[in-house]
């Protein structure tokens, strides 16, 4: 009995490693600690109410952005280990498995657990507000959204101690990933990790749609609408295309793995690169999916730091338009070398370069608004400004990469590390640190230190090029990526070392911004304006942080940027005050379904990475109750009287 | 309910009633919309399909292994019960709930006997000797198939919880906008099936 337990024990739990057990022992000391915490001042039914079952788009957003920042330490501190590995040759640090799991678990957690999530975060954060809504379409499936992510997330992370890491690569190529050369539970965790959490993006992607094409403010026309929005239906469009794909992809590496099955496997009239191309099919829309709404950030931002109207709105909604569409079209370039003909090729070869048009003409929008404008530097300003020339030549090398016979020369190669991450970095990632900032104090009611900012953002601007422009050079000297160590002869020495060095003033900036938000919550500036940057777009006309039901009055709109040119008309006495006219408020109640529903998803997939199947048929009965349950719940919404209203905007300091 | 008396003394009643109305509206656009995602997701299994067409690595064939009275007796079971949902709907423009109800239990009748038929199928060609694990071909016929009656499974599902929902609310906006999704599910999966019907099964034989 005793030797049962200890062996199942040293296979269930991962261990040999000082690293994983000093892990075990933090993540037990802070549930504790959370336990405790919670237990002391009486605050579990305070996180039941409202967090756990909350459905406001902004209480979601919130939780969203705290998931993603959690996820974006974790998916660094695998960056980091990556490159103390690389920093000089024949480094003993990490052992080659230990190598394969932590790059693995960095690129999924990078895209699937923190790009997607911190840009989830901000759909929910600012959409709305920016529509003149009072939630989302459907609050209740946003809420099953972000638990669903959450718990997908939850799992995957959870490989880390318990059964093992997946370690196959971000995307997990098969025949790597399948049971010959990938047995054990961890290939599985990154499946059904991402499958739960890609469900609820999915739906997020519906849900967004129809937020934008109809609970828009009276009299907002398409054509008026603010440009982040635009870009959030592009993205929600690329959404409800490309994930039911990656759906299907990964139930069949699934089904290869769990049932036998011969879709991906080298016998058996399997075919290895069908799952390439439909991986990628998912893939390549999915790197546009999260940079699309970036380019709608800096829109905003560049508009409202300039203090101008943004620069060829027809244009830029065109392009991002026309980036949704191409981007279903370019998937065969992340496989060159796979050897189809040449027509073939030469078509997404092009395809690719076409791409480059639209985001040309947005980066030429961009500058020209600045252009003659008033530019203030402020932190989402500075980031949008680092962005520019990073994306530009991000921009320019993957044009580079999608000359096909050069590509050959280049395939998974350093150079490509550098291109990719510097459109991600230079892209989403400063997009979404300058949408952080800029819609920071319209969530929480104060701005984040300016000064402690400007530190984090020198320091991971100069850190980026240090750390990636060695790689595009050692690309070209040979160096081919996923290695785990080189030796002396390869003279690769200098420059990995830069390029830790490099990697580690990132780190850096990025304990810059935690001390930044940490200080902030307490001395932060205040903004009791609701306008703190004298913007243009409409989730600015409210208070700060905005009340639950969003907009008191739910206003009617007539202008492109329309709180500018309320705002204009007031500075010229040419505005008409229209008479206050409150209405009860109509809004959803609270559920704790989406979460409870979302541990049942969790139970599924852990049953499954086990192969315990029990677990997970206990796990869809219980997803199949909690759909039943809430299909006959029919009292899920109620009336925000008016008094109540008058009372919370009195209390934010408007009087109505 | 409090809340909703309060309301009916400021008399904006009428209001409201028609907020949730258009509320309903939007959920039947979102619906609209998961049936183009499920499009692509079936749309992908096809294109699997296609590329595993010919896998049979030394196995059997489509050819040698289906029975296609079975095939299209279901075929017509399905076809049969998309027609009684839309008598269904009709029934309920009509506001005549007792025939809905009806009409509806005669689709999920049919869509059971569609279930049964096609676990029969399975269970044969399992006993067969042919399974997920024979080879490519017949690894993405088991997929594509089985996820049309898995979705026709979950259409029952929420058959039965509408039946009941009707019995006991009768026809509102609420319970009409779930059929009329419902009725659309329905619909979508019938045309699936045509095509299904058409792509596996007369193209294997031939």
């Amino acid at each position: 009995m005793w030797e049962n337990i200890k062996e199942f024990a040293s296979t269930f739990f991962v261990t040999g490693d000082p690293l994983i057990y000093g892990a075990d022992v933090s993540i037990a000391l802070t549930m504790v600690a959370i336990v405790f915490v919670l237990t002391k001042y009486k605050k579990w039914g305070w996180l039941w109410r409202e967090w756990l079952t909350t459905v406001d788009h902004k209480r979601i957003g919130i939780m969203y952005l705290i998931a993603s920042l959690l996820m974006l330490f974790r998916g660094g501190v695998d960056a980091l280990l990556m490159r103390l590995q690389l920093a000089f040759p024949n480094v003993e640090f990490l052992h080659s498995d230990h190598y394969n799991a932590i790059f693995t678990t960095h690129g999924t957690i990078m895209i699937l657990f923190m790009a997607m999530p911190m840009m989830f975060g901000l759909f929910n954060m600012v959409v709305p507000l920016q529509l003149g809504a009072r939630d989302v379409a459907y609050p209740f499936l946003n809420a099953l959204s972000f638990w669903l992510f959450m718990l997908g997330a939850m799992l995957f992370n959870l490989s880390f101690v318990i059964g093992g890491s997946p370690d196959a690569g971000w995307l997990s190529y098969p025949p790597l990933s399948q049971n010959d050369f990938s047995p054990g539970p961890g290939q599985n965790f990154w499946i059904w990790g991402i499958q739960i959490s890609g469900i609820g993006s999915l739906a997020t992607g519906i849900n967004f749609i129809v937020t934008i094409l109809k609970m828009r403010a009276p009299g907002m026309k398409l054509s008026q609408m603010p440009l982040f929005s635009w870009s959030v239906l592009s993205s929600s469009i690329m959404i409800i295309f490309a994930f039911p794909i990656l759906t299907v992809t990964i139930a069949l590496l699934f089904l290869d793995r769990f049932a036998g099955a011969h879709f991906f496997t080298m016998d058996g009239g399997g075919n290895p690169m069908m799952y390439l191309n439909l991986i990628w099919m998912w893939g390549h829309p999915e790197v546009y999916i999260v940079v699309v709404p970036a380019f709608g950030i800096f829109s905003e931002v560049v508009a409202t730091f300039s203090r101008k109207k943004i620069f060829g709105y027809k244009s830029m909604v065109w392009a991002l338009m026309a980036i949704a569409v191409l981007s279903f079209f370019t998937w065969a370039h992340h496989f060159f070398t796979m050897g189809t003909s040449a027509s073939v090729i030469a078509f997404f070869a092009i395809s690719t370069m076409v791409i480059a048009i639209p985001t040309g003409v947005k980066v030429f929008n961009w500058l020209f608004t600045m252009f003659r404008g008033r530019i203030s530097f402020k932190q989402p300003m500075l980031w949008t400004i680092a962005f520019i020339p990073c994306f530009l030549v991000g921009g320019a090398t993957g044009v580079m990469l999608a000359v096909a016979p050069a590509d050959y020369q280049y395939h998974n190669s350093y150079f490509l590390i550098a291109h990719f991450h510097q459109v991600l970095i230079g892209g989403v990632v400063f997009g979404y640190l300058a949408g952080i900032y800029y819609w920071w104090p319209k969530l929480f009611g104060f701005k984040l230190d300016e000064k402690l900012g400007k530190w984090g953002f020198w320091f991971w601007n100069i850190g980026f090029y240090v750390c990636f422009m060695p790689q595009y050079a050692l690309g070209f000297m040979g160096m081919t990526r996923r290695y785990y160590t080189y030796g002396w002869d390869r003279g690769w020495a200098d420059m990995n070392l830069i390029s830790t060095v490099g990697a580690f003033m990132m780190g850096i900036g990025f304990l810059f911004q935690v001390w930044q938000i940490a200080y902030s919550i307490k001395h932060g500036e205040r903004d009791t304006t609701g306008d703190p940057w004298d913007a243009r777009t409409l989730e600015w006309s409210i208070p700060s942080p905005a009340p639950f039901y969003n907009f008191a009055v739910v206003p009617t709109v007539k202008d492109a940027d329309d709180w500018w040119a309320t705002k204009q008309a007031k500075a010229n006495g040419t505005h008409k005050e229209e008479p206050v006219h409150l209405e009860p408020i109509h809004m959803p109640k609270n559920s704790g379904i989406p979460f409870i529903m979302s541990l049942f998803w969790f139970m599924v997939g852990f049953g499954f990475t086990f192969g315990w199947v029990w677990i997970a048929v206990l796990g869809f009965i219980g997803v199949a109750v909690c759909m039943w349950v809430r299909s006959f719940q029919y009292d899920t919404d109620y009336y925000v009287p008016v008094d109540e209203v008058r009372r919370t905007e009195a209390s934010l300091g408007r009087v109505l | 309910m409090q809340q909703m008396a309060k309301h009916h003394d400021h008399g904006h009643g009428h209001d409201h009633d028609h907020g949730h109305e258009e509320h309903e509206q939007l959920k039947v656009l979102g619906f609209w919309i998961f049936v183009v995602t499920d499009c692509i997701l079936f749309g992908s299994l096809f294109a699997t399909y296609a590329v595993m067409m010919h896998s049979f690595a030394g196995g059997p064939t489509g050819k040698e292994m289906f029975e296609l009275p079975g095939i299209i007796a279901s075929t017509f079971i399905l076809l049969t019960s998309s027609f009684t949902s839309g008598l269904a709907v009709l029934a309920m423009n009509k506001g005549k709930v007792k025939e809905m109800i009806s009409w509806l239990a005669v689709t999920a009748l049919l869509g059971l006997a569609f279930v049964v038929l096609e676990v029969n199928e399975f269970a044969h060609l399992m006993h067969e000797g042919v399974t997920m694990g024979t080879s490519g071909f017949w690894s993405a016929f088991f997929t594509l198939v089985g996820t049309h009656g898995l979705h026709v499974s979950v259409g029952l599902f929420w058959m039965v919880a509408l039946m009941i929902q009707l019995k006991r609310r009768g026809i509102t906006p609420v319970t009409r906008r779930k059929v009329t999704n419902l009725s659309l599910y329905w619909h979508f999966l019938d045309v699936v099936w045509i095509f299904l019907f058409t792509v596996v099964y007369l193209m294997g034989v031939m």
